[in-house]
C-alpha cells in the first residue's frame, strides 16, 4: 500500500518536472504510453529465428530475489544489448546464459533457457561444451599471467581444436587478427598477457573468447574502462563479429547501445521492462520507466 | 619491602602527575582549552613520563651496579690478608660471603671475619634500598614539578610526548638489530678463530668428519677430523625427505583447502592442520625415534632390507609431518588471494575445476608457493630436535637413507653438550657449522622473501 502511494507521489512529482522542462523548451514529446507501476514486459520478447529462448527465468541470491520472471530471445547474428540502473540483475541475467551463476554460492536460477533443442538450465547439462559454445567477456580485462600466446592458446588447448603446433598456432593468429590486435602484438606473443595496456587486455580477452569458436558472446561492461579509441575499435569488432556470432552486451552507455545493437532490453530492479529494436527504444520509448532512463531523468 | 614495590609506587605516582598535569593544563588555559597548543591529556602524559623516566633510568642503573659496588665495599673492608690472596682464592671468598648472605647451606665452618663481612654487606644492602628509594621518590616528584612548572599555553607537550614514544620505538627496534648482530658477529669471531686452527677448505670440502681432539697431549687417536661434508649430505637428505614428504602433503591440502572445502570444512580443517605446528618439537622428536624409527626398521626387516634403527628415513619423514602446515598454510593463503576473476574467465572458456586450478590458479600462485616452500626448507634445515632423537651420530657420508646419518644441528649439540673447553677446535667447530647454517639459512629467506615481494607487485 505505502509504496503506491509513494510511486503515485513520485510520478506527479515527476509530472510537473516534465512540464518545467517542457516549457524551457529542453525536451521533446514524450512517447511513453505505459506507466511507470507496470511491470509486465512491453514489445516483443521473442524473435522468429533465435539462437537462445529464455522462459521464466528467476534468480534467487539465498533469500533475495535478484531478476524476476524474465522471457527473452536472443536472435542469431544480433547484437542485443542489456541496459538499465545499477543493480538491476543485468550481469545476472548474463550469467544465466553460460551457467558462470554456478559459481557464486547460494545463487539458485529457474526457468527454461533453450538452446539447441536443449534446457540448458538444467543441471544435468554438462556446462564445459555450454561455456565454450557461450564465451564471456568480463567488464574488467583478466588475462591469464600467461604470454600473450598461451593466453590464447588456453581454450583451444584445453578443448582439443588443435590437432599440432601449426594448427594451434594458426588458430592463435586468426583470433588475434579477428580481435584487431595481431598488429600490436605480433613481435610479443611470448610476452606476459598482463603486461599489455587495459584496452588491448580486453581485446586480448576477447581473442581468448573467439579461439574457442563460441556461438554466442556475453560480454558485461566490455568498454567501461577504456578509453574511446579502445572502445570504438571494439564496437568495430563486434560489429564484424554479430556475421557468426550473436552478441549479448551489458553497457552502460547509452550512445554504445544505440550505436552498436539491434536490439536493446531495459531492465529494472529485476524487471526486463521493455524489450524493442533499438531504434524504437530510443526514439519512441513506449513504457514511462524507459523513457525516464534514456533521457537521463531516472530517480 | 621489596624493591619491585618502588616501581609500583613510582607508577602510582605518575598515575597521580598524569592528573596533575591534565589540570594544570586546564588551569593555564584559563578555562579555554582550545587555546592550548595540545589536549590537555598530552600534559598529563608529558607530566607523567618526566615524573617516571629519570627515576626508572636510576632504578634500571642500581639494579645493575648495586652488587658490584657492594661487593667492592665489603671487600675493602676485610683484613690485609684477605684482601691480598690472588684473585681465585679471592673469589671464593666473595661467594662464601654471598652464600652466607643470601642463607645458603656453607660448606665449612665461618671465620670471624668471614661472618663480620657478610653482616656488613647485609647492612649496606638495607641501606642501598633506602637509598635508592629516597632518590626514586626524589626524582619522581622532582621531574613532575618540574614538567608541572614548565606547563603554560604555548607548551608543545604533544610534540614532546610524540617525540618520547618515537624515541623508545627506536630503542626497542635497536635492540632486536644489535642482538642479531651480537650473535652474528660473535658466531663470526669464533669461527675465524677455529679457522686458524682448521683451514676453511678442509671444513668445507673434507670428507671426513671425527672431532675428538686430544685433551691431554700425547693421547692416542686424537688427530680430529673436520670435514664439514658428510654433515650437510646428511642435512640435505633429512631435510629433502622431510620436503618429498610435506611438499605435496602441503601443497595438495592447501588446493582442497583453498578451492574445493566448503567454508564450514575450511573453519574446521585449516586450524586442525594448525596445530600440527603447535606440536612441540621434542615431541615430535621422540615420535619418531621411538615410533616412526622401530616401523620402518621392522617394515625393512619384513622385505629383507636393513634399516638402522637411527636412520635419516625416521627423521626425514617425521619432520616432512612436522612442516607440513607451513607449506599448506603459506600455499593456502596464495592460492586463496589468486583473484575470482582468472578463476571466471578460465570457467568462461569451459575449463573444468580441476583445469582451471593446474593451468589458471597454481601457476599464477607459483611464486606464492615456491616462497612457502622455501621458508620450509629453512626451516628443515635449521630443525634439531628430531634429528637429534631420530637420525643417529654417525657421520657416514651416504645417500642411502635406510643408514643413520648425522646432520649440522646434531653435531652442534653434541659437540657443545658436557664439558668442554672453550678455545679447543672441537668446541669451536660448532661456531663454524653454526655460521655456515646462519649463512644458509639467510640466503633461503632472502631468496623467498624476494619472490613474494615480486608476486605482491604482480597484483597490486
Ligand atoms: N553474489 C551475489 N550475492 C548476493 N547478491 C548479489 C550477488 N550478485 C549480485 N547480487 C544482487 O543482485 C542484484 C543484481 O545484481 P547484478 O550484478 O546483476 O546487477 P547489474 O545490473 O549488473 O548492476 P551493475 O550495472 O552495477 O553491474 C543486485 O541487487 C545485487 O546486489
Ligand atoms: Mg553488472
Amino acid at each position: 500500500m505505502a509504496n503506491t502511494v509513494n510511486m503515485s507521489q513520485y510520478n506527479e512529482q515527476a509530472e510537473r518536472r516534465k512540464q518545467e522542462r517542457r516549457k524551457q523548451g529542453k525536451m521533446r514529446l514524450s512517447t511513453a504510453t505505459v506507466t511507470r507501476d507496470n511491470r509486465e514486459t512491453i514489445g516483443n520478447v521473442t524473435v522468429p529465428d533465435y539462437r537462445i529462448r529464455c522462459t521464466d527465468i528467476n534468480v534467487f541470491y539465498g533469500d533475495k530475489h535478484a531478476i524476476r520472471n524474465i522471457t527473452l530471445d536472443i536472435g542469431r547474428h544480433e547484437i542485443i544489448a542489456m541496459i538499465g540502473p545499477s543493480g538491476c540483475g543485468k550481469s545476472t541475467f548474463l550469467r544465466c546464459l553460460n551457467r558462470m551463476n554456478d559459481t557464486i554460492e547460494n545463487c539458485r536460477v529457474t526457468g527454461k533457457i533453450m538452446m539447441d533443442n536443449q534446457d540448458i538450465n538444467d543441471k544435468s547439462i554438462d556446462v564445459v561444451p555450454l561455456r565454450a559454445k557461450v564465451g564471456m567477456v568480463f567488464q574488467k580485462p583478466n588475462p591469464f599471467p600467461k604470454s600473450v600466446y598461451e593466453n590464447i592458446a588456453f581454450g583451444p588447448r584445453i578443448h582439443g581444436l588443435a590437432k599440432d603446433k601449426v594448427e594451434l598456432d594458426e588458430i592463435v593468429v586468426t583470433s588475434l587478427k579477428r580481435a584487431g590486435l595481431w598488429e600490436e602484438v605480433k613481435d610479443r606473443l611470448d610476452q606476459p598477457g598482463t603486461s599489455l595496456s587495459g584496452g588491448q587486455q580486453q581485446r586480448l580477452c576477447i581473442a581468448r573468447t573467439i579461439a574457442v569458436n563460441p556461438e554466442v558472446i556475453l560480454m558485461d561492461e566490455p568498454c567501461s574502462a577504456l578509453d574511446p579509441i579502445a572502445t570504438t575499435k571494439i564496437e568495430e569488432l563486434m560489429d564484424q563479429l554479430c556475421a557468426d556470432y550473436s552478441i549479448v552486451i551489458v553497457t552502460h552507455s547509452m550512445q554504445q547501445a544505440a550505436r552498436v545493437s539491434h536490439r536493446t532490453a531495459y531492465f529494472h530492479l529485476g524487471d526486463l521492462i521493455e524489450v524493442g529494436a533499438t531504434e524504437q527504444i530510443f526514439t519512441k520509448p513506449v513504457h514511462q520507466l524507459t523513457e525516464d532512463y534514456i533521457t537521463g531523468r531516472f530517480g | 619491602m621489596h624493591t619491585f614495590t618502588f616501581v609500583l609506587i613510582l607508577l602510582m605516582l605518575m598515575v597521580a602527575s598524569f592528573f596533575f598535569g591534565r589540570r594544570r593544563a586546564v588551569t593555564v588555559s584559563k578555562g579555554d582549552v582550545r587555546s592550548l597548543n595540545s589536549l590537555p591529556g598530552y600534559y598529563g602524559y608529558y607530566t607523567a613520563l618526566w615524573c617516571g623516566i629519570p627515576a626508572l633510568l636510576i632504578f634500571t642503573f642500581w639494579q645493575f651496579s648495586e652488587s658490584a659496588v657492594i661487593t667492592n665495599l665489603v671487600i675493602a673492608g676485610l683484613p690485609e690478608e684477605v684482601t691480598l690472596l690472588s684473585k681465585q682464592q679471592l673469589n671464593l671468598v666473595i661467594n662464601e660471603i654471598r652464600n652466607l648472605v643470601s642463607d645458603n647451606i656453607v660448606a665449612s665452618t665461618i671465620s670471624p671475619e668471614i661472618a663480620a663481612a657478610a653482616e656488613r654487606y647485609r647492612e649496606m644492602q638495607a641501606i642501598s634500598k633506602m637509598a635508592l628509594f629516597a632518590v626514586m621518590m626524589a626524582l619522581g616528584v622532582g621531574g613532575a614539578t618540574y614538567a608541572l612548572s614548565r606547563i603554560h599555553q604555548q607548551h608543545k607537550a604533544r610534540n614532546k610526548v610524540e617525540n618520547t614514544i618515537l624515541i623508545f620505538l627506536i630503542a626497542c627496534s635497536t635492540i632486536a638489530i644489535f642482538t642479531t648482530l651480537g650473535i652474528v658477529l660473535s658466531v663470526l669471531f669464533e669461527a675465524i678463530l677455529f679457522f686458524q686452527a682448521v683451514p676453511v677448505t678442509d671444513f668445507l670440502f673434507g670428507l671426513e668428519w671425527s672431532p675428538q681432539t686430544a685433551i691431554r697431549p700425547g693421547q692416542v687417536g686424537a688427530s680430529g677430523a673436520f670435514g664439514a661434508v658428510p654433515l650437510f649430505t646428511g642435512t640435505m637428505l633429512v631435510s629433502a625427505i622431510a620436503m618429498v614428504v610435506a611438499v605435496p602433503i602441503g601443497l595438495m591440502s592447501a588446493i582442497y583447502l583453498a578451492e574445493y572445502a566448503s567454508p564450514g570444512m575450511r573453519a574446521l580443517s585449516k586450524p586442525m592442520l594448525e596445530v600440527l605446528a603447535g606440536i612441540p618439537t621434542v615431541v615430535y622428536g621422540f615420535f619418531a625415534a621411538l615410533t616412526v624409527a622401530p616401523f620402518f626398521r621392522g617394515w625393512g626387516e619384513s622385505l629383507g632390507l636393513a634399516i638402522s634403527s637411527e636412520s635419516a628415513l625416521a627423521a626425514g619423514v617425521v619432520m616432512g609431518i612436522m612442516i607440513i602446515p607451513f607449506v599448506s598454510s603459506l600455499s593456502d593463503d596464495v592460492i586463496y588471494a589468486v583473484p575470482q576473476s582468472l578463476r571466471d574467465g578460465a570457467y568462461s572458456l569451459g575449463a573444468t575445476q580441476s583445469e582451471t586450478i593446474r593451468k589458471v590458479v597454481i601457476p599464477a600462485a607459483l611464486p606464492g608457493i615456491v616462497a612457502g616452500i622455501l621458508l620450509a626448507v629453512s626451516r628443515a634445515i635449521g630443525e634439531t630436535m628430531i634429528v637429534v632423537m631420530a637420525a643417529g651420530l654417525a657421520a657416514n657420508l651416504t645417500a642411502n637413507p635406510l643408514e643413520s646419518v648425522t646432520t649440522v644441528t646434531v653435531q652442534i649439540v653434541t659437540l657443545l653438550v658436557g664439558d668442554q673447553e672453550f678455545d679447543s677446535p672441537k668446541t669451536l667447530a660448532a661456531f663454524a657449522l653454526g655460521l655456515v647454517l646462519f649463512v644458509v639459512t639467510l640466503v633461503l629467506n632472502v631468496i623467498a622473501l624476494y619472490v613474494v615481494r615480486k608476486y605482491r607487485e604482480q597484483y597490486e
